[in-house]
């Protein structure tokens, strides 16, 4: 339809003054699709009836990314990026600027808020198998989300330039130079100096005030855009497209956003902000997992702090680099040659036996393969430690296509798969919590076990998924 | 203009050249700012040698100087810590400093590791992620080792490094701590960052 075509827009919400905003918006809606915007987004966009507690974390997301953005744009008024004078900008913030304590400890405490809430949302998906087909590009967007949230806390961190800020940022970046051939070359060009320097803090601040921002911001757009495409999952993990409403062609078990879900999910926010304020005014350290004790110590880059960890929502894959050692190669070897054998006697396509085996060969090498004559092909322990790393956060990605189940949803798929979502959970907790601690013989075992568990959820899930006994779905949502 | 006339093939040839002259021309353009995040004029110009005084350290000590931004640390050790060295070598990964030679330069390639037997000169910078290990002299039962001779403790990822920087077996550190370049202009003081002529 040309725009100027377009039906006059009544409204019925602005009483006497009904006619003068119809004409207005008339006017907009004429030359911008308002209108419809409105309509697909909100007002006719149709989700199932059946959302409970685990939906209200998409649009509790997007409320602290909305925080987080403005109490940053008010930090970035008094701090300075410069090694010289960042951490005491920060204290001047803290104890001079007017309400600048307050600005500060949202912004602190939102950064581990938007964490809680994205682990919550994502375990909403894998609860309820929002990954599965038709919805993988929702999923990805999400990963993608995800991964930029991580860089924007990492950079974030560095800013106090505080001891832990000064320190994490050392081994992550060093991180890169585990890679061969070209890592000590990376890392240098990271930091834009041999060590964490002032060049860095200003990149990084670089990074993290407008370079991540932007790429977040269009990552939630095509996050939304993509889920409305296709249509929000539910608890239950049938598709409410599949039964309409013959008089009104909407999904027979859909209820338009707006009013609805827009109503619960303010619910949602007060519960929500309750909590927050909680914290915030009250422990907005929180005993040292939100801001760490150390980061009250400028960075002195003579002087590693006793214990070093990242921030909490790091620590799951912080334990996994730890629990690469020399002793545990050997492990990794048999596992990768135990899931090359389940591929061969499992799969009948001769060229995925053929791959598996090839890859498999490849990586036992690199594991272990001895020394002779001063020649070393083997990788050390901590570049797969830092690949393992790696893997553990990307593996989300396949995760679309490593569940084989016939269902989608947990309601209806059988006691293995929720006893390896449960492993999964714990897994997820007890590497996070040994990441926070200092390393022990015990506790780098204890890491190493639950490393193999945290892998084997996902590279044995298309195994353990098709042998499920699965119920059958229901035609419609169950309420 | 009438579809007889339009040349298909000659279409695609121009849309496929203009996208790879353009590809190429918005490659080009990155470099400079790629470029614009290596290492500057002003840091690269920072890494000039130090020099330290060790004539007021006591047998047992150490003290830290800073080169290109990283800690060296100094230690004068002791006739016991010079005895552990000996003692913890079949604990080691890499006893002779073989691995990655360009760590330990030619004149402190010795059990030691250093020119004089007294004066161990490192890099105090963790072999695996960049942390400083933090000093653990004393030979006593340790949390992280209940057999500890004395050495480093790198409070990051748990490596052990000997009192010569040596990097214990089975541990994420790949390498012994780097022996800095350095020389002795006198009895006490070292210049860190030119090689000895010994």
């Amino acid at each position: 339809m040309a725009a100027a075509d377009k039906q006059p827009v009544t409204v019925t919400w602005a009483g006497p003054l009904n006619g003068a905003v119809g004409c207005f918006i008339t006017w907009v809606d004429q030359r911008f699709p308002l209108m419809s915007l409105w309509r697909d987004h909100l007002a006719e966009y149709y989700a199932p009836k059946n959302f409970n507690f685990w939906y209200y974390f998409g649009s509790l997301a997007m409320l602290v990314l909305v925080m987080q953005i403005v109490t940053g744009i008010f930090l970035t008024m008094h701090y300075k990026p410069d090694a010289g004078e960042a951490f005491a900008s920060v204290e001047y913030i803290m104890r001079d600027v007017p309400g600048g304590w307050l600005i500060r400890y949202l912004h602190s405490t939102g950064a581990s808020f938007f964490f809680i809430v994205v682990y919550l949302h994502m375990f909403r998906g894998l609860l309820y198998g929002s990954y599965r087909k038709p919805r993988e590009l929702v999923w990805i967007f999400g990963m993608l989300i995800y991964l930029c949230l991580m860089a924007e806390a990492f950079f974030g961190y560095l800013l106090p330039w505080g001891q832990m800020s000064y320190w994490g940022a050392q081994v992550i970046v060093n991180l890169f130079d585990a890679i061969p051939w070209v890592g000590p070359t990376l890392a240098i060009w990271i930091r834009g100096d041999y060590v964490v320097a002032d060049a860095t803090l200003n990149r990084f601040f670089a990074f993290h005030v407008i370079a991540i921002p932007l790429l977040l911001l269009g990552l939630v757009a095509a996050h939304i855009m993509a889920l409305h495409e296709v249509g929000s999952n539910n608890p239950d993990g049938v598709e409410i497209k599949k039964v309409k409403d013959p008089k009104t062609g909407h999904p027979a078990d859909g209820i338009p956003f707006h009013p609805y879900y827009t109503v619960k999910d303010t619910l949602g926010v007060v519960a929500f902000l309750i909590a927050f304020c909680v914290i915030m005014f009250f422990m907005p350290e929180f005993g040292g997992y939100f801001l760490e004790y150390n980061n009250f110590i400028p960075a002195d880059p003579l002087k590693t702090p006793p214990h070093i960890a990242p921030v909490w929502y790091f620590t799951p894959y912080y334990s996994i680099l730890r629990a690469v050692t020399e002793d545990f190669m050997i492990f990794l070897a048999a596992g990768v040659a135990l899931y090359v054998l389940l591929i061969c006697f499992t799969v009948k396509d001769i060229r995925v036996r053929i791959a598996a085996v090839g890859a498999g060969l490849i990586a036992i090498v690199l594991m272990i393969a001895p020394t002779v004559n001063d020649v070393t092909i083997a990788l050390d322990p901590k570049v797969w430690g830092v690949a393992l790393m790696g893997i553990g956060t990307l593996i989300y990605f396949l995760l679309p296509w490593l569940d084989q189940s016939p269902v989608k949803s947990i309601r209806y798929k059988g006691p293995i798969a929720k006893v390896a979502l449960t492993l999964f959970v714990v897994s997820f907790f007890v590497l996070g919590y040994l990441g926070t601690l200092s390393v022990t013989e015990g506790r780098t075992l204890l890491a190493q076990v639950f490393t193999l568990a945290y892998f084997a959820f996902f590279l044995l899930m298309p195994w353990y998924t098709r042998m499920d006994r699965t119920r059958p779905e229901p035609e419609r949502v169950t309420g | 203009m009438a579809d007889k006339e339009l040349d298909q093939g000659k279409r695609r040839f121009l849309v496929a050249a203009t996208s790879v002259a353009g590809g190429i021309a918005g490659a080009a353009a990155t470099i400079p700012f790629v470029a614009s995040m290596l290492p500057s004029e002003r840091a690269k110009a920072a890494g000039a040698p130090v020099e330290a005084d060790i004539g007021n350290l006591a047998p047992g000590e150490m003290t830290r100087v800073e080169w290109r931004g990283k800690p060296v640390w100094i230690v004068r050790r002791t006739p016991e810590m010079l005895e552990s060295v000996k003692s913890s070598e079949s604990r080691l990964a890499d006893p002779r400093s073989e691995r990655n030679k360009e760590l330990t330069p030619e004149y402190a390639r010795n059990e030691l590791r250093s020119i004089k037997p007294e004066y161990l000169v490192v890099v105090g910078i963790c072999s695996h992620l960049g942390c400083s290990p933090v000093d653990r002299f004393k030979p006593q039962p340790e949390a992280f080792d209940s057999d500890w001779k004395g050495g480093f403790y790198c409070p990051c990822h748990g490596s052990l490094f000997d009192l010569a920087g040596r990097v214990y077996k089975n541990k994420p550190a790949p390498d012994n701590l780097a022996v800095p370049p350095h020389t002795y202009l006198s009895d006490s003081t070292i210049l860190i960052g030119v090689d000895s002529k010994v």
